[in-house]
């Protein structure tokens, strides 16, 4: 049993670790480390748009691959990772950010979950305090009954 | 009301709105679509060559001057192919042209895929690198843009043409836009 349980927990982290490797293998040259971290930390960054849920680092999709292309093309250019993503943000709108710009537009997903956070807090304070204050404290009459019930 | 009976009501006032919010996400027709950032916005420069004549180099300034449909599409697309008649039915009997830009493909195959399905195409563009379909924001084929004769995109439809996609999208659009040049609205 134990045994199973340790296979198991050997093939999942196998599992797990697969999940992390990167799918981009095509192996761009860069004339300095500098570039080619700004290079790795974009396409990481970057979101694939054909595939919902994967950076353009991580994707076999055409687009992807076309998109680092793109991307090692303006970093060899000498392009900051500002004007970048805004090139990105132009053709593909703010779905290619997984870190989307604060705009009026995105404030709801900056701020949402810590709103909701707030508010989740307040509730569990509310009801902490209501636990305690409201015990069943009984009344003088209801407490004199009792010592009477008790008394008999 | 007492004060304890209205705190009753918060949670089932929570959870209607949580429902509203998964409702409102579960009828998105389909999260793969994204909207263009490119409608009224000029159609993006570029210098490609023409599929059926290599040596004639197109530019955005082969688009102007017609309201007309720009079609995104490969060889290796199978959707390009679902709505290949459409796309023969619209240039022969629609009156609008059809620009073709022949995308992330081998022009051979491209050609001859032309030869046996017919050519709807009044000019297709050779974008073999994918850069004009990054300049229009495209993620994959077929999408088709509307583009009015100052060349600036209209509309944008993501996925095959369809003959309902040109009765109620397409066809309305390009009629409004030949009437009024002017813009969408009104």
């Amino acid at each position: 049993m134990l045994m199973k349980i340790q296979s198991f927990g050997i093939m999942f982290l196998l599992i797990m670790c697969q999940s992390f490797t990167w799918a981009a293998i095509d192996a761009y040259p860069f004339p300095n480390d500098a570039m080619r971290g700004q290079y790795n930390s974009l396409i990481a960054e970057l979101r694939c748009p054909q595939c919902l849920n994967t950076n353009i680092a991580g994707s076999d999709a055409m687009i992807a691959k076309d998109l680092r292309r793109e991307v090692h093309r303006m970093v060899l250019e000498g392009r900051s990772d500002d004007e970048i993503r805004s090139f990105m943000l132009a053709r593909y709108g703010d779905f290619i950010l997984y870190k989307p710009q604060l705009r009026a537009g995105t404030v709801a997903l900056w701020f949402g979950p810590a709103i909701f956070f707030i508010i989740a807090l307040a509730v569990i304070f509310r009801m902490l305090r209501y636990r305690k204050t409201s015990p069943l404290a009984l009344s003088d009459q209801d407490q004199a009954r009792l010592k009477r019930l008790l008394s008999k | 009301m007492s004060g304890l009976k209205k705190s009753l009501l918060i949670p089932l006032v929570i959870f209607l709105g949580l429902v509203g919010i998964l409702a409102a996400g579960f009828s998105l027709k389909d999260p793969h679509l994204l909207p263009s950032e490119l409608i009224d916005q000029p159609f993006p420069d570029f210098s490609l060559v023409e599929l059926n004549e290599p040596t004639r180099v197109l530019t955005a300034e082969d688009l102007r001057g017609q309201v007309a449909l720009v079609n995104v599409w490969a060889t290796w697309c199978p959707n390009c192919l679902v709505e290949h008649a459409e796309l023969m039915r619209i240039s022969r009997e629609e009156g609008v042209p059809l620009y073709g830009i022949n995308y992330n493909d081998d022009s051979v195959k491209a050609r001859n895929w032309l030869i046996r399905h017919n050519n709807p195409f009044k000019i297709n563009i050779v974008d073999d690198q994918g850069k004009l379909g990054i300049d229009l924001g495209v993620y994959g084929a077929p999408e088709t843009f509307v583009v009015d004769t100052k060349g600036v995109i209209r509309y944008r439809h993501v996925g095959p043409v369809t003959r309902q996609t040109w009765e109620e999208t397409l066809g309305p659009i390009i009629e409004h836009l030949k009437v009024n040049p002017a813009g969408m609205k009104g």
